[in-house]
């Protein structure tokens, strides 16, 4: 190891990030107090009336009184759309193995898997709902078809594009069918199974509300979508922008923690995880 | 040429003979009548007869798609003969009488896994057969010692230049121990400089391990620095067109490579590697 060159210049950094990392976190951030403070401007300036837009302390307010209803709702969501993903993951991954396997068996049921994504949700979900008698199971069915696919697809690609070379080594040196699995294809999948993840988390919960709004049921387990539908009908429209912001939110964060899934298991070898150092 | 005792040429166009194995002793690898058709219809390779004698050191030279890396893949069992044999006679066999030679393959990338380091890379061919794994670390260690990687164990390959990951697939054919050691052009994607010191590398490994060397280029001044004999191949289909012996000195290095001697093989290697062209 040398010692820092006075003369060279060092990487700035402030608070423990890199000097160039804060314009990524504050230009969003400055842009959206920008439009969080127009939008107040403009409802106090024109005195809009609450029930058709309400301005955005107003919603924080109402998020903060009806949080006991919203974050229950929430919950319920959530419960839904994590649940949804898990069965996605396991059965996208176990069913693109199975591909990977057998051509015969791609070739059977790949234009099925393909059929379940074109069909909109909202067409198949009142058939579900009708079908399966439990709410909770008919809304995860909902939301694991739509979080289903992108993970089929990008584990099936991964799966076929394995170096040819590196599978060749492998028969050269009499690996089993499991060790190539194992220690070659899927690894090499990685990288294409974790973008796929990225689009079934944001799906998922897509698939969750969706479902949600075509069951409309109500009750205590009701989620975010069933809040939104009875503050319509109630006028209540701070509550349906809060519930609304909780999806938005929740959204965000699902993207953010897949992201950040993804970052930890590609850093230290794939090509997108690498930092911009040239 | 004979006379000066540089170069000892065979006959240019005859067919293969026993060439390169002394009478009495058994070749490594025997291919008789080898074919190889693919299945849109390709004649990659036609009958093909090669005897490959153990420990030396052997160049496949050839234009671009005169089949010389289906030769290399089916002596590897990558890719299955159309017709004829190919024969392990000193290999051991398994239960069920294949003959299983050890053999370590090096393809023209380096073909590494991204996600393993470096000793996890050498150490793949070990991992396969079930070596436990301090074992196996200790000997892909003795290999990357070996190549001059000691330092870079823990690297990924993308943090190695591409010389140093030629040098990291290297040391994971060799880390079996293998009896012969198949090289399909491993060095025509890097810059002369790597190139050069490689083949050195190379040299040095082969003298102090003595497996057979089968080395695919088509470069002639790299075949002719690096082997004993060199086969030169003809295209359309790919078949054998003349085997020559190199008497060089053993010591192959940089003198060598600027002598009046090298330039005068080179020049024989050319002349016989033209005649396959128009042929
Ligand atoms: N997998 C394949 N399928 C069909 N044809 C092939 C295949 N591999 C090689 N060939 C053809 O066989 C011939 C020899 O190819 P190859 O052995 O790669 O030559 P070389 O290594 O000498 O450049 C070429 O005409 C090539 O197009
Ligand atoms: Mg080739």
């Amino acid at each position: 190891m040398t010692p820092p060159d006075e003369a060279l210049p060092q990487e700035r950094r402030f608070l423990g990030l890199s000097a160039g990392t804060w314009p990524r976190i504050l230009a969003p951030l400055v842009m959206g107090l920008l439009l969080l403070g127009g939008w107040e401007w403009a409802v106090r300036h024109f005195a809009v009336p609450a029930y058709i837009v309400p301005g955005p302390v107003q919603i924080a307010q109402t998020l903060v009184k009806d949080w006991p209803t919203l974050s229950g709702s929430l919950a319920v969501t959530l419960r839904i759309t994590l649940l949804a993903l898990l069965v996605a993951v396991s059965a996208g991954v176990a069913l693109s193995v199975l591909f990977s396997q057998s051509k015969w068996v791609e070739m059977t049921f790949l234009p099925y898997a393909v059929m379940l994504q074109v069909t909109p949700v909202v067409a198949i979900a009142p058939l579900i709902i009708i079908w399966v008698d439990n709410v909770q199971a008919s809304l995860l069915i909902c939301a694991w078809i739509v979080a289903f696919f992108p993970i089929v697809s990008n584990t099936t690609i991964g799966l076929n594009s394995t170096d040819r070379n590196l599978v060749d080594l492998f028969r050269l040196y009499g690996a089993t069918r499991w060790q190539t699995l194992v220690q070659l294809r899927l690894p090499a999948a990685m990288p294409f199974f974790l973008a796929g993840l990225r689009i079934s988390g944001g799906l998922s919960l897509i698939g969750a509300i969706v479902a949600e709004f075509v069951a409309g049921t109500g009750g205590a387990s009701s989620g975010l979508a069933y809040r939104i539908l009875e503050s319509g009908y109630q006028l209540q429209i701070p509550r349906m922008f809060a519930a609304l912001a909780l999806i938005s939110f929740s959204g965000v964060v699902i993207f953010l923690a897949l992201s950040l899934v993804s970052h930890l298991m590609l850093r230290r070898w794939h090509e997108s995880a690498l930092k911009k150092d040239r | 040429m004979q006379e000066d005792g540089t170069i000892a040429a065979s006959d240019h166009t005859a067919p293969a003979r026993n060439h390169g194995t002394a009478p009495g002793t058994l070749p490594v690898v025997s291919l008789r009548g080898v074919t190889k058709r693919y299945g849109n219809g390709t004649l990659a390779v036609r009958g093909l007869d090669l005897d490959i004698a153990a420990g030396g050191f052997v160049s496949l030279l050839g234009p671009s798609g005169c089949g010389k890396s289906t030769v290399l893949r089916m002596v590897a069992g990558l890719s299955p003969v159309t017709a004829g044999t190919i024969d392990w006679p000193r290999a051991t066999h398994d239960a069920r009488g294949t003959p299983r030679p050890k053999l370590g393959f090096v393809f023209q990338e380096p073909t590494l896994m991204p996600w393993q380091t470096a000793i996890d890379n050498v150490a793949l061919p070990l991992r396969l057969e079930g070596v436990a794994k301090a074992e196996r670390h200790r000997r892909a260690r003795k290999m990357l010692a070996l190549v001059g990687l000691s330092d870079f164990a823990e690297s990924y390959p993308r943090e190695l230049s591409g010389g140093m990951k030629m040098r990291v697939s290297i040391a994971r054919a060799l880390v079996t121990e293998p009896e012969m050691l198949l090289l399909d052009e491993p060095f025509a994607a890097l810059d002369e400089i790597t190139r050069f010191r490689l083949n050195n590398d190379l040299l040095r490994l082969w003298e102090a391990r003595r497996f057979t060397a089968v080395f695919v280029t088509h470069s002639v001044f790299e075949s002719v620095y690096l082997s004993e004999r060199v086969i030169v191949m003809a295209a359309g289909p790919g078949r054998l067109h003349s085997d020559l012996s190199i008497e060089a000195p053993v010591q192959r290095d940089e003198a060598f490579r600027t002598s009046p001697d090298y330039a005068a093989l080179c020049r024989t290697v050319s002349g016989a590697l033209e005649r396959a062209m128009a042929a």
